[in-house]
């Protein structure tokens, strides 16, 4: 009979004991591996191989929120930029590729947020694979994710998933900061994308021009007007001027709209005027033809064109992945540190409770250490015996906790998934998890420790004669 | 020769202090397969000579020799090793271990000396007449299956002596013949020599020789 049958056999003689210091160690195993696997989630969702993008172009306002909305889809645009804009950041040299965006309205079903864009976003990569390999979309099966009519959309698959949508389904849009303002202009979906880990998945894609044909989206002129002052320094009739022939457009639509007319025509494109973006995503040119160096000309020309645009007053280039770090650092990281100490500190409780039932237990047992001693067991063999003890309860625990924790993320994954739009695997395995048995090991051998001494030092004379 | 103790004295230290002479014994032989009864006062020291010779509590001096060995001379380890292979130990309160079966307790008997042999153990609990009784629990038993279970145990390493601790104290007026005699035979027929203490003198009455420990054992003269 070996020592470890020894220990296991003691164990099962304080079976209830033995299963409640276990099932604690299990808890604190079971919660920290929940927490290690959404940390990973949001760790990748916040990685910096997160974006594909080098820079977001946006109004003068918050990083933070540009970032939030442009990249998360979560809080509202800063502002608006004018079409013109856009166009001069497209043309510029040193961009590879200029996408612009308007991020306001959700889906009147689901309230799933809109991203109005053009096909190029489909086209470059939205982020990078641990290797540094960019990911593209992908569409499985069925559709294609090309913006090709206005009145197209592509959907995220979240989003697919939860409305039940499919290639041919058609939804409408509600209008940014109201309950109830549903447009009446339908879109219909032309892809699904495939899952991607990311705020695009609980997305719908529309086309950029059916976003401004849309009632509501045209905004009016003084304000447009007044955007392409800001933007370019120009005065009124400089503005004026140069959107002669589009402002005489409107002015003549708005004219017969109030007599009653058609307001809106749907199959032409909207002026350049009133079409604002809330943000840019740009990819800079690099070094097409030097391969080696165009990852770090990208970068170089990035810090250039951020560095640019610090001096701007309309307008800000933001490098999403120094924002992304700074709200991992400064508030994912924090709140994900406190859960890693809080559960850290579950198994240390679970760790005193195991020491305190053994070492608790070693007054009753010090005849049966002693009967032990008195049959030859050498001092090593008793100790040896409770620090196996301490890491059969430890490591068992440990393992049960393993199998519990992914239970529970196999479980309620798909209920966080269906919350949040955070793709959770329920099948995640984080190599942090990996350091949990050893770390069980060591914790085993701290609180077995004691009890082990007290075992080695039993006088087995005087136990016996208890 | 089995057993030869050699001007061994053994005292303890006392709460203020002082040493208390608890074993002087110039000199005491058992002989190989030999069976003494060891009789005494309580408190005499009875215990404390058989946790000497198995090498549980250390001497002050003098030879203790256990087939041929001085185990006084012995470290630790090797005293345990030493009890764990050649003496075999029967307790008054039988000290089963509760969580173990019956077979596993007698296995027990064989672990420390590396000879596990399950069909082996299997077979002495079978001649202590508790072949059916393998899987059972200590609780399970009774009394004088208790003893039986822990004889079957001393004999596990094939000791060459064997030290009985007033093996029928506990057991009662039913059983304690039995018991008895299931010792007795048990170490005849291993040719185990057998020191038993007890204070019954129907039990010391049965065995040829009975030896009180006040007559060679002095501790009074230490000095």
């Amino acid at each position: 009979m070996s020592l470890l049958t020894i220990a296991w056999k003691s164990i099962r003689q304080r079976l209830l004991a033995s299963s409640l210091t276990g099932l604690s160690v299990a808890l604190g195993v079971a919660l920290m591996v929940a927490v290690l696997i959404i940390n990973g989630v949001f760790g990748r969702l916040f990685s910096q191989n997160s974006v594909g993008y080098d820079l977001v172009v946006g109004p003068k306002g918050s990083q933070w929120q540009l970032i939030l909305n442009t990249i998360y889809r979560v809080d509202i645009p800063i502002a608006k930029m004018p079409w013109r804009f856009y166009q001069q950041i497209a043309e510029r040299p040193d961009v590879g590729t200029a996408i612009p965006m308007a991020v306001s309205d959700t889906t009147e079903i689901g309230d799933f947020p809109s991203v109005a864009t053009t096909k190029e976003f489909f086209k470059v990569p939205y982020a990078y694979d641990d290797r540094g390999e960019p990911r593209h979309f992908a569409i499985p099966a069925e559709g294609h994710a090309f913006l090709r009519g206005p009145w197209d959309a592509v959907i995220g698959a979240e989003v697919a998933r939860r409305n039940g949508w499919g290639v041919g389904s058609t939804f409408r849009l509600r209008h940014a900061g109201t309950e109830t303002h549903i447009h009446e202009e339908e879109f219909t979906i032309q892809g699904v994308l495939a899952p991607t880990g990311t705020a695009n998945d609980r997305t719908v894609f529309v086309d950029l021009r059916g976003f401004f044909l849309i009632g509501g989206h045209d905004e009016p002129i003084e304000e447009a007007i007044a955007r392409e002052m800001e933007y370019f320094g120009e005065t009124e009739e400089q503005v004026r001027q140069r959107y002669a022939a589009e402002i005489a457009q409107m002015e003549l639509e708005a004219a017969a709209h109030a007599s009653g007319g058609e307001g809106h025509h749907h199959h032409q494109d909207p002026p350049d005027l009133i079409k604002g973006v809330s943000a840019i995503l740009v990819l800079m040119r690099g070094n097409p033809e030097r391969q080696e160096m165009h990852a770090l000309a990208r970068g170089a020309q990035a810090m250039h064109m951020a560095a640019e645009f610090r001096n701007r007053l309309a307008a800000q280039a933001v490098p999403p992945l120094q924002v992304i770090s700074q709200i991992r650092e400064r508030l994912i990281g924090n709140i994900n540190l406190a859960l890693l100490v809080l559960t850290v500190l579950i198994i240390a409780v679970s760790g005193v409770g195991i020491f305190v039932s053994i070492y608790n237990s070693m007054s009753d047992r010090r005849r049966e250490i002693a009967i032990l001693r008195a049959l030859g067991a050498r001092r090593s063999s008793v100790f040896s015996i409770i620090l196996l003890e301490s890491l059969i309860l430890c490591v068992g625990g440990g393992l049960l906790g393993l199998a519990l924790g992914h239970g529970l993320v196999f479980v309620a994954g798909p209920i966080i998934e269906s919350r949040s739009g955070y793709l959770i695997d329920p099948f995640a395995f984080e190599a942090a998890e990996l350091w949990l048995i050893p770390s069980l090991i060591a914790m085993a051998t701290l609180v077995g420790f004691l009890p082990g001494l007290t075992a080695y030092r039993t006088d087995v004379a005087a136990a016996l004669a208890e | 020769m089995s057993l030869l103790l050699e001007q061994v004295r053994k005292s303890y230290r006392e709460p203020n202090g002082h040493r208390l002479p608890v074993l002087d014994i110039a000199r005491f032989e058992l002989q190989s397969g030999e069976q003494v009864a060891l009789v005494g006062q309580s408190g005499g020291g009875k215990t404390t000579l058989l946790n000497v010779i198995a090498g549980i509590t250390s001497v002050d001096a003098g030879r203790v020799l256990v087939d041929g060995v001085d185990v006084a001379r012995l470290n630790e380890v090797r005293r345990d090793r030493f009890r764990a292979e050649r003496i075999g130990m029967i307790f008054q309160t039988f000290n089963l271990l509760p969580g173990l079966t019956a077979l596993e307790n007698v296995l027990l008997g064989m672990t420390f000396c590396n000879r596990v042999d399950r069909a082996y153990a299997a077979e002495l609990l079978r001649r202590v007449g508790l072949g059916h009784r393998l899987s059972h629990r200590p609780r399970q038993l009774s009394v004088g299956e208790q003893q039986r279970v822990a004889v079957a145990r001393a004999l596990a390493n094939r000791p060459r002596l064997m030290l009985a601790d007033e093996p029928t104290a506990n057991v009662d007026l039913a059983n304690q013949q039995k018991v008895l005699d299931l010792i007795r035979d048990a170490c005849r027929e291993h040719g185990v020599s057998l020191l038993l203490v007890t204070h019954a003198p129907e039990v010391s009455a049965q065995f040829e020789r009975v030896e009180k420990l006040a007559d060679f054992n002095h501790p009074e003269a230490s000095p």
